[in-house]
C-alpha cells in the first residue's frame, strides 16, 4: 500500500485518477494550484487506485495524502 | 488632492502605496482576506476592511465588496495596484458609475490595450511597429497552420486576453502547431474565460525593453526612459534595470516617442508601461501595453528621482505634470530583483513560514516587500513577496552593491530564488549586458 502525498501546500484543482485504475510510476493523478501555478502530482510507484482521498477544490497541505494505491 | 484612498491590492504594492499617500497626507484603506488578517499592509493602513475568503475570486477580485468598502469608509478613490483588478476595465467603469476615481487611465483605454488583438490594431493605426504574425485571431488550428507557413516558423502561439505567459507557447512545426492551439486555447478559456488564440512570428535573441510613460488629463505626456527586463522565466521578470545596457540614445528617443505615440491614440492618462521586443539589429516591436504601475517601477524611480504613485495620485486628481520632456532626470544605473518564494533549481512554489528573515541595507538599496518574519506564505497568492532595488553612479557600482545585498539577504523557514539571484548577478553574462529572454533557460542548460 503506498500513498501520493502533496509535495506542497495548494488547492486541488483536478483529480486525474479514478478509484479501480492502473496507473504508472510517474504518472499523474491530481494537479494541485499553488501560488498561480499549476502543479502536477505523479505517483511514484505503479499501482492501483484504491482510494482517492481529496475532491476538487479542496486545500491540503504539504504531505497530506491525496491518493492511496494498492500494487 | 484627495484625502482617502482605498488600496485595492495587498502585499508590498500595498505597502508600497501606503508609503507615498502618508507622505502627501492621504489616508488610506487597506482591503484584506481571511488569509491576509495578519498581514503588514492590513496594519500598516488608517483603516482596513475585509472583503472575503482567501481565494482571490473571493475577496481581490471581488469587485461589489471593494467598490463597498470603498463606499463605507468614505474613499474617494481606488488605487488598483498590479496585477489582481488593476486592468479590469468594468471594475473602472463600475467605480466610476459610483462616483469614485478609478487611479488609472479610462475604461476605454484599458479596454482598447486589453486584448492583445485589439491592441495591436490601435498601435498599427499610431505608426508604431509590430512583430509579422495573424492580423487579428485565428478561427482555428488549421488557419493558424496556414499563417505560420506564411510568416515561417518559429512562431508564438498566444491567447489574446491571456497574461502572466499563461496560454502563450513557442512552436517550431506545424505538428508541435496543432497540438500546442487546443491545450493552450483551453487553458486560457479556463483561466481568462476567453479561449481566443493569435500568431507571432518569434523574434529571434529578443530583449525585453519597455517604456515607462506618464500622461495628465490634459494631453501632455512624457516618457520616463526604458527598463531592460529580459531575464524572465514561465515568462514572468525576475531581474530588471534601468537604463537598459543595449538601448542607446537614438533608440531610446524613437522607442520613446512610438509609446507617446500610442498613448495619444487612445487618449491614455496616467502612468502606464509600452513592452516592446528589441531584436540583435535594435529594432523593437510593440508586445502589450500594462495600463497600470508595474511591478518593476522602482528602477524608473531611483534614476529620476520621481515616485510614480505620486504622479499616478496627482495625475488622477486632476493636476498637470508641469514639467516636460527635457525636465527628466536620468542619474545612474538601478537594478531589481525580485524574490519568490520558489525553489530556485526546480522553479516551482514554496509556501510556508518565514521563520527569519533580515533585510539588507547600505547606499543606493531599497526594499520593497510586503513580509517580515513569522509572515505566512500561503498558496493563495502570487510567490513574489519582494523586492530587492540596488542604485549606483553606473551599472558597474549598481551591480557591486546588488551583490552586497543579495549576500546579506537572509530568508529562512522558506525556499526562495536568492540562490539563484546572487549566481545570475555575479554571472559574466550579467556583467557584460548580454540579456536575452533566453537567459535563465539557457542557464539551465549550462
Amino acid at each position: 500500500m503506498a500513498t501520493v502525498q502533496a509535495t506542497m501546500a495548494g488547492i486541488v484543482l483536478r483529480v486525474l485518477a479514478q478509484p479501480g485504475q492502473r496507473v504508472e510510476a510517474g504518472q499523474d493523478v491530481v494537479v494541485l494550484e499553488s501560488m498561480k501555478m499549476e502543479i502536477p502530482i505523479p505517483a511514484e510507484q505503479a499501482g492501483v487506485v484504491a482510494e482517492v482521498l481529496v475532491n476538487e477544490g479542496d486545500f491540503v497541505n504539504e504531505g497530506d495524502d491525496l491518493v492511496r494505491l494498492e500494487s | 488632492m484627495f484625502a482617502k484612498v482605498l488600496i485595492a491590492n495587498r502585499g508590498e504594492i500595498a505597502r508600497r502605496i501606503i508609503r507615498t499617500c502618508r507622505r502627501l497626507g492621504i489616508a488610506t484603506v487597506a482591503v484584506y482576506s481571511d488569509a491576509d488578517e495578519k498581514a503588514l499592509h492590513v496594519r500598516e493602513a488608517d483603516e482596513a476592511v475585509r472583503i472575503g475568503e482567501a481565494p482571490v475570486a473571493k475577496s481581490y477580485l471581488n469587485i461589489e465588496a471593494i467598490l463597498q468598502a470603498a463606499e463605507q469608509t468614505g474613499a474617494e478613490a481606488i488605487h488598483p495596484g498590479y496585477g489582481l483588478l488593476s486592468e479590469n476595465a468594468d471594475f473602472a467603469r463600475a467605480a466610476m458609475e459610483r462616483g469614485i476615481r478609478f487611479i488609472g487611465p479610462s475604461p476605454e483605454a484599458i479596454a482598447a490595450m486589453g486584448s492583445k488583438v485589439a491592441a495591436r490594431e490601435t498601435v498599427k493605426r499610431a505608426g508604431a511597429p509590430v512583430v509579422p504574425g495573424s492580423e487579428g485571431a485565428v478561427a482555428s488550428a488549421d488557419e493558424a497552420a496556414r499563417i505560420a507557413a506564411e510568416i515561417g516558423y518559429p512562431v508564438m502561439l498566444k491567447a489574446s486576453y491571456g497574461g502572466g505567459g499563461i496560454g502563450m507557447q513557442v512552436v517550431n512545426s506545424e505538428e508541435e502547431l496543432r497540438k500546442a492551439f487546443a491545450s493552450n486555447s483551453a487553458r486560457a478559456k479556463a483561466y481568462f474565460g476567453n479561449g481566443e488564440m493569435f500568431l507571432e512570428k518569434r523574434v529571434q535573441r529578443p530583449r525585453h525593453v519597455e517604456i515607462q510613460v506618464l500622461c495628465d488629463g490634459q494631453g501632455h505626456g512624457v516618457y520616463l526612459w526604458e527598463r531592460e527586463c529580459s531575464i524572465q522565466r514561465r515568462h514572468q521578470k525576475v531581474v530588471e534595470e534601468a537604463p537598459s545596457p543595449f538601448v542607446d540614445e537614438a533608440l531610446r528617443r524613437r522607442m520613446g516617442e512610438a509609446a507617446l505615440a500610442i498613448c495619444r491614440t487612445i487618449c491614455y492618462e496616467n502612468a502606464g508601461t509600452l513592452e516592446f521586443l528589441v531584436d540583435e539589429e535594435k529594432h523593437f516591436y510593440f508586445l502589450e501595453m500594462n495600463t497600470r504601475l508595474q511591478v518593476e517601477h522602482p528602477v524608473t524611480e531611483m534614476i529620476t528621482g520621481l515616485d510614480l504613485v505620486e504622479w499616478q495620485l496627482r495625475v488622477a486628481a486632476g493636476e498637470p505634470l508641469g514639467f516636460g520632456q527635457d525636465d527628466i532626470r536620468r542619474d545612474g544605473h538601478a537594478i531589481e530583483c525580485r524574490v519568490y518564494a520558489e525553489d530556485p533549481e526546480k522553479m516551482l512554489p514554496s509556501p510556508g513560514t518565514i521563520a527569519r528573515m533580515v533585510l539588507p541595507e547600505g547606499e543606493g538599496i531599497r526594499n520593497d516587500v510586503g513580509v517580515e518574519s513569522g509572515s505566512e506564505i500561503t498558496p493563495f497568492y502570487d510567490p513574489m513577496i519582494g523586492k530587492l532595488i540596488a542604485h549606483g553612479r553606473d551599472r558597474a557600482e549598481a551591480i557591486d552593491r546588488m551583490k552586497q545585498a543579495l549576500d546579506a539577504y537572509v530568508m529562512e523557514g522558506i525556499r526562495s530564488n536568492l540562490p539563484l539571484l546572487r549566481t545570475v548577478v555575479a554571472s559574466d553574462r550579467f556583467a557584460a549586458g548580454d540579456t536575452t529572454t533566453d537567459f535563465l533557460e539557457s542557464w539551465g542548460k549550462r
